[in-house]
């Protein structure tokens, strides 16, 4: 085992690994045979990121697919995937017990990298199957390749990488692909590091692009390590970026630049805002260049070639519609020359006929003074059918009392429609995160 | 506080915070011309939920719901006993 660290060079470090990108070549992860995978629909399943990034390179071009498995996916999770996925072999963690999932075809990725007798053999243009995060309901596959994944950006030298976000997840891939296109290492986070922990390793991996969701540089913003890097870019996506988590993170790196970048597993990364503002310029959509956007009964459409070719499975679903638009579920409302993000169309709550997004409501929340994040749901009601309530994480110092509960719901009673502000704030010191970095969203 | 003082405390505090005009509250006075709304109503039972830990609108099912302040109080009074 090698020691992750600094220096320059094409690497990935995660908390324990550091994989040498450039011995890929000559050596493999995955024992004696990789050949026995070939043409294989494959599912991989491993625990450390290093092992997965290991096995995706030395597989593209020997499998026929790959299917990415989330880390801690139960026995259970890789079942429903491989028979989803149509899966055929299993690549497994050599430092685990293998998982028994009914594939015959076994193999066991471990690192450091064993040398390799005889070069691999890239025969196929293999299809890269990612499961969606699956925010509302039960996740579904769909199939990139290799082009698609990698349309949303040009190599540029000297970004030095990092993400919150597991490289098996659509966010997570974009940013290992990216560095992978250059020449710099690219640092990891493991799920059983802290925050703070995290913070100081980047800082002495000196990493300049740091990309993760807006619930992960909230967690940032609370730390006491967070001085310990200096980002040259911090990059959201994944989740809402509103004004309050932009303005923070730019008045705390104030030589970054600040993006938020739309995307989705289905649909790609369809654009990047950096202008400091939540939403997007309306003259994003009007533009028909390599992305097409349009706007149908208030919900974002994205066509490009970025985009999956397709959802994986029997029973399918179409992905894109007749012209081939993905239709992402995202709605938005125009105010002016700009678009806000106000939710997913199947999150809403219905308070007594009026429909209210859990996230233009934390938007409010998280524009007070004292708040930090938060977390709006449905109380039920028996009166209107349901109610709005938050959780709040205060910032440091806020006191957390009666008099502030009050100073909230009156400043969301200010910026909100009647309906839409909440009744019912609890404090509480963080709130839960899935595995994907996004807030966890009551059923 | 008694149940009454707990309700007609909650009533003031809703219709302050929705900026509502309140009628002059009496036993008698009918919920429906009080000048609170249904949003008034659903905050103000949740509430009352919170401080009696009871919700009697939920518990009544199809049964009788009260129409007047009076009865309301008496609905919470039952639903303690």
């Amino acid at each position: 085992m090698t020691a992750a660290g600094g220096g320059r060079g094409r690497r990935v470090a995660t908390r324990d690994f550091a994989l040498e990108l450039d011995r890929l070549s000559g050596a493999s992860s995955l024992g004696e045979d990789p050949a026995r995978l070939e043409g294989r629909a494959v599912l991989l399943a491993v625990g450390d990121m290093a092992k997965a990034a290991a096995a995706l390179i030395e597989l593209d071009g020997v499998a026929r697919q790959i299917v990415l498995c989330p880390p801690g996916a139960g026995i259970d999770a890789l079942v429903a995937l491989a028979r989803a996925a149509a899966a055929d072999a299993l690549v497994h963690d050599g430092d685990a017990p293998t998982p028994e999932i009914g594939v015959e075809t076994r193999v066991a990725c471990r690192l450091p990298l064993q040398p390799l007798s005889a070069p691999r053999a890239a025969r196929f243009s293999t299809e890269w199957i990612l499961p969606t995060s699956g925010t509302s309901g039960p996740p579904k596959l769909v199939a990139h390749t290799l082009a698609t994944l990698t349309a949303a950006f040009h190599p540029v030298a000297g970004e030095r990488w990092a993400t919150f976000y597991d490289i098996r997840r659509y966010g997570g891939l974009q940013i290992l692909l990216r560095a992978l296109s250059g020449a710099e290492p690219l640092t990891l986070s493991d799920p059983n590091e802290s925050v703070d922990a995290f913070l100081v390793r980047l800082g002495e991996a000196g990493a300049t692009h740091i990309s993760g969701t807006p619930s992960h540089w909230r967690k940032v913003l609370m730390s006491g390590e967070a001085r310990k890097i200096a980002p040259q870019r911090v990059r959201l996506s994944g989740e809402i970026a509103d004004d309050a988590v932009l303005a923070g993170l730019s008045a705390l790196y104030p030589q970054a630049r600040v993006e938020h970048a739309y995307a989705s597993t289905e649909a790609g990364v369809a654009f990047v805002v950096s202008d400091g503002r939540a939403g997007f310029p309306a003259s994003v959509v009007a533009d028909d260049g390599e992305v097409a956007l349009r706007v149908v009964d208030d919900v974002l459409r994205v066509r490009s070639n970025r985009a999956a070719l397709r959802y994986v499975g029997a029973d399918a679903p179409a992905l894109k519609d007749a012209d081939g638009f993905v239709d992402t579920g995202d709605v938005v409302a125009r105010s002016g020359e700009r678009y806000l993000f106000v939710g997913r169309r199947g999150g809403i709550i219905n308070v007594g006929g009026a429909k209210v997004h859990p996230e233009e409501v934390e938007a409010a929340l998280n524009a007070h003074r004292a708040v930090r994040a938060s977390r709006v749901f449905a109380r039920k009601s028996p009166i209107t059918g349901a109610l709005v309530a938050a959780e709040v994480v205060l910032r440091d110092g806020a006191a957390a009392d009666e008099g502030m509960k009050r100073d909230i719901l009156a400043a969301c009673r200010a910026a909100l429609p009647a309906h839409k502000a909440p009744s019912f704030v609890t404090f509480v010191a963080e709130l839960p995160i899935t595995d994907g970095g996004k807030l966890v969203r009551h059923g | 506080m008694t149940t009454r003082l707990t309700i007609l405390a909650a009533i003031c505090e809703v219709a302050a915070e929705q900026r509502k005009t309140l009628a002059a509250l009496s036993d008698d006075l009918p919920l429906m011309e009080s000048g609170l709304d249904s949003l008034c109503f659903a905050i103000l039972v949740a509430r009352l939920e919170d401080a009696l830990g009871t919700d009697p609108f939920t518990a009544a099912g199809d049964g009788r719901l009260p129409a007047t302040v009076g009865e309301l109080i008496a609905f919470y009074d039952n639903a303690l006993v």
